[in-house]
């Protein structure tokens, strides 16, 4: 650190009051009766780590902030309402046409109200970036091992915040009443139709009587913008002060220790950054929603039964359940007069609950696999948990590959390929793809792991080749600079495994076994350790530093030459030119 | 009353005449005749064609269409019962101009479905291949352009022909074509093609012929103004503008959620990233934090 800007002495004139000003005395009114200084006092000088990565869930936030601003203006002039009324706004195309009050408030919202379109446009992009942006924060969570301990509570909540914002999407997705609404809940009313047993009574709950009925607008209304943004509104309050509570984890560094957050405070830099963030993210999806086209409800036409779009898709949160949908083969059982229908039941009811029960239960079952029971504050490069990390890997493979079943059509026609080829091979690829990204991940992070003590204990790369009086060629390798070799070395050493079968105490006593369970557990742990590369013991760095020394001695007779190969082309002068440093 | 009693009665005293039964025949021949003229389906090439078109359409057939089609127009079969190429007798001429006239044919290799592509006749071969092929059978001839056009129109009559269009076009034609005409999926390889900027007398002639996977909108099904209004209604969207925005190729929520994460998620992650590498420093240098 340069400390010849540091101040050496305090001001030579003593401080003194200034006279009172307006701000100062808001702040003395407002801290009489409300006490906010104590609690200012602290959160805003509230510190918070630095990097990229730590900001994804902060898009999420503020396209939560555009859904509410640009939500309560459609409100202004939506109209829930399934009632017949006859179309006499300003799209010709339609003008004359009866459709549902619903449908025609949103054609007068993008034609005839100022704005309208824009804001409409607005919401749905921000809708988009909503789930998109938690999803990305999700993973980026996981794979720093950012939900271990204390925050595995939090990654729950996270978790029910995707479940409640693809919901709220889908909603949102029905409401218009346009052709592709209507196809979304005719969909969700065969799901609901295909529980075994039950459901066609919860259809009929569902939708007051045969669907469509009159009463599926309003209700979905009343879930879209009171009922799941209120849930939204309070389980995003908790997670954030879960967030305030447990502290930012922060990438390992020099200084930085499981106790302390090493960063810059609340004020003034990071009210500064993510204000601004706000305003970048407010400011893109002003932009799609001026430039980019997205559900032009005009050209759908009101909803009507009998009617059916080529490339009837859901909004792409519910494109994975939807292609899951497209490749199940179509399987039905009838028992005492009863359907089960597999083909809906399987893919949209029972994968999608699997799922979310998985994600929901990452944290608990890394934590009893690897049975890590202390406080993580300082987070984990992927590559050093590489089955965890291949784990999401392969998670993420199967998500994509229903992903492209659910756009299979889509991609039969820009493609030229055959709708039934993309099928079957999908069939098959959900199933085969997730196996190999998980054992290509996982050899990957450890090659990774292999080369972090490769560098630790010979240097970087320099790109210098060497050659000796011999005529033998090598490269020049450089230490690594002590604040990286230090991020990297901080890493925990993996649990060395006992047999738990046969480990006995000094007596010769065995331990007492955990039964079935605690031989299942300690299976999954070995398998999820092996063949992970530790990090280099002290005895092996130094010895890796000692042999450096020895090749610096060698080389130091080059030392100070010119190095960059333009030594006799004469461009430039090179005489105080030295290797290159890192 | 008294007129046309007193002129039937006239006409009734020779109704056993000699001459009367032969007067009747030829009467009931020219009305159904002639009625048979006025309502019938328009025959292709019945007076335009002339023998010498009809001839040179042949001399075209045998060179670019027998091969598949048969010398005659009469279809070839191959070893394990495939069509090689359909029967062509009683296709029409409407049938002809759009395979043709859109490049359809000659087809460059058999396959799930012929694409369209540059013509390879010009005009007036088509004619004389159009021709010829309606020469063999009776079937839709091509039609005029006072058929789908809506120049004739009132203002309100025209408005009236897009409103239904669209609704003929929602209820028949989105499911397999997309609700903007960009196209869709069909089984095995086939596609509903994209209908968007397609030439009027195409899209007539494809909804009267029902090409490849498509079904046939006879005249009895879908009649020839509702057909118009079908055509004015496309017309009419690309006439309009795009008052979203730039359209994403009209294919659905699909090319939505790609947008939305390359350009949204894509530009946003470029910014956190800018965001987090400037930070308060009172120097340019990176001061390890």
């Amino acid at each position: 650190m340069d400390t010849s800007k540091v101040a050496k002495s305090n001001a030579t004139t003593a401080a003194t009051t200034k006279g009172p000003n307006r701000a100062g005395a808001a702040a003395t009114w407002a801290d009489e009766r409300l006490g906010l200084a104590t609690a200012m006092k602290k959160n805003l000088r509230k510190v918070f780590p630095d990097h990229w990565s730590f900001m994804l869930g902060e898009i999420a936030l503020w396209s939560f902030v555009v859904l509410l601003l640009t939500g309560v203006f459609l409100t202004l002039w939506f109209t829930p309402s399934m009632g017949e009324v006859q179309y006499n706004g300003s799209y010709d195309q339609l003008r004359g046409i009866h459709m549902s009050e619903a449908y025609a408030s949103s054609l007068r919202i993008s034609f005839d109200v100022r704005g309208g379109l824009l804001m409409r446009q607005m919401h749905h992009w921000a809708a988009m970036l909503f789930v998109a942006s938690m999803m990305v924060h999700l993973l980026r969570v996981f794979f720093t091992g950012a939900f271990r301990k204390p925050r595995e509570l939090n990654w729950v909540i996270g978790c029910l915040l995707l479940i409640l914002g693809t919901l709220e999407g889908f909603t949102g997705y029905s409401l218009p009443d346009d052709l592709l609404s209507g196809t979304g809940i005719r969909a969700a009313d065969g799901f609901v139709k295909a529980t075994p047993v039950v459901g066609s009574y919860m259809s009929f709950f569902m939708f007051g009587g045969e669907f469509p009925g009159e009463s599926i607008i309003p209700r979905l209304y009343t879930v879209h913008v009171l009922l799941i943004p209120g849930l939204l509104l309070a389980l995003i309050a908790a997670h954030m002060l879960l967030l305030v509570y447990h502290k930012h984890t922060q990438w390992p560094g020099p200084g930085r220790t499981e106790r302390n957050v090493v960063g810059y405070p609340m004020l003034p830099v990071y009210a500064a950054k993510a204000g601004g963030f706000f305003f970048i993210v407010f400011g893109v999806t002003a932009l799609l929603g001026a430039l980019l086209t997205i559900n032009p409800v005009w050209k759908y036409g009101p909803y009507d039964p009998s009617k059916v779009t080529a490339g009837s898709q859901p909004d792409w949160y519910m494109g994975w359940p939807d292609g899951a949908l497209r490749i199940m083969p179509g399987l039905e059982s009838h028992f005492w007069g009863i359907t089960i229908s597999w083909n809906v039941m399987l893919p949209i009811l029972v994968l999608p609950v699997v799922m979310f029960t998985i994600l929901l239960l990452l944290p608990f079952l890394d934590a009893w696999i690897t049975g890590d029971k202390r406080d993580h504050h300082l987070l984990e490069r992927p590559r050093n948990a590489p089955t965890r990390t291949a784990l999401m890997v392969a998670l993420m493979t199967m998500y994509g590959l229903f992903w492209i079943a659910g756009g299979n059509d889509i991609i039969a026609i820009q493609l030229h390929a055959s709708i039934n080829q993309i099928t079957y091979f999908l069939r098959v690829a959900v199933f085969v793809g997730p196996v190999i990204a998980f054992v290509v991940t996982r050899r990957w992070c450890i090659s990774l792991q292999r080369k972090d003590n490769e560098m630790l204990l010979h240097g970087y790369e320099t790109g210098v080749i060497m050659r000796s009086p011999e005529g033998g060629y090598s490269e020049k390798h450089l230490p690594l600079p002590a604040t990286r070799a230090y991020a990297i070395a901080s890493r925990d050493r993996d649990p060395v495994l006992e047999d738990h079968q046969h480990t006995q105490d000094a007596n010769g006593v065995p331990a007492p076994s955990g039964g079935r369970l605690q031989a299942l557990r300690h299976r999954v742990r070995t398998l999820w350790y092996a063949d992970n590369v530790q990090k280099p013991s002290p005895a092996e760095l130094e010895e890796g530093h000692h042999h450096a020394e020895h090749e610096h001695e060698l080389q130091a007779s080059v030392e100070g030459q010119a190095a960059d190969g333009h030594q006799f082309d004469g461009h430039h002068l090179v005489e105080d030119e030295g290797l290159r440093h890192h | 009353m008294r007129l046309l009693n007193r002129s039937a009665g006239r006409l009734s005293r020779h109704r056993r005449g000699p001459l009367a039964g032969l007067a009747v025949v030829l009467l009931g021949l020219l009305m159904t005749g002639g009625l048979y003229t006025v309502f019938s389906p328009a025959q292709a090439g019945s007076a335009a064609a002339s023998e010498e078109q009809i001839a040179q359409g042949r001399e075209l057939f045998l060179v670019s269409c027998a091969f598949c089609h048969g010398q005659n127009g009469e279809g070839i079969r191959t070893q394990n019962g495939n069509q090689l190429g359909p029967s062509l007798v009683g296709v029409g001429a409407a049938a002809v101009d759009f395979q043709v006239g859109t490049g359809r044919m000659p087809m460059a290799r058999p396959g799930a479905q012929v694409p369209r592509k540059p013509q390879t006749f010009n005009d007036d071969e088509i004619a004389a291949l159009a021709a010829y092929v309606a020469s063999l059978g009776p079937g839709p001839a091509i039609p005029d352009e006072s058929d789908y056009s809506v120049d004739g129109l009132s203002d309100e009559e025209r408005q009236q022909a897009i409103t239904n269009g669209g609704q003929i076009f929602l209820t028949n034609c989105t499911a397999c074509h997309n609700f903007e005409g960009s196209g869709g999926a069909m089984p095995r390889g086939g596609f509903a093609p994209q209908i968007r900027g397609v030439e009027p007398r195409y899209i007539y002639e494809a909804l009267l012929t029902g090409p490849q996977n498509m079904p046939n909108f006879s005249n009895g099904n879908l009649s020839p103004d509702e057909k118009r209004d079908v055509i004015a209604y496309l017309a009419s969207l690309e006439d309009m503008p795009n008052y979203g925005g730039f359209g994403l190729g009209g294919l659905g929520p699909v090319a939505e959620g790609l947008a939305a994460w390359v350009l949204g998620i894509g530009s946003l992650i470029g910014v956190a990233v800018w965001i987090a590498a400037h930070t308060t420093r009172s120097t340019k240098k990176k001061v390890e934090a």
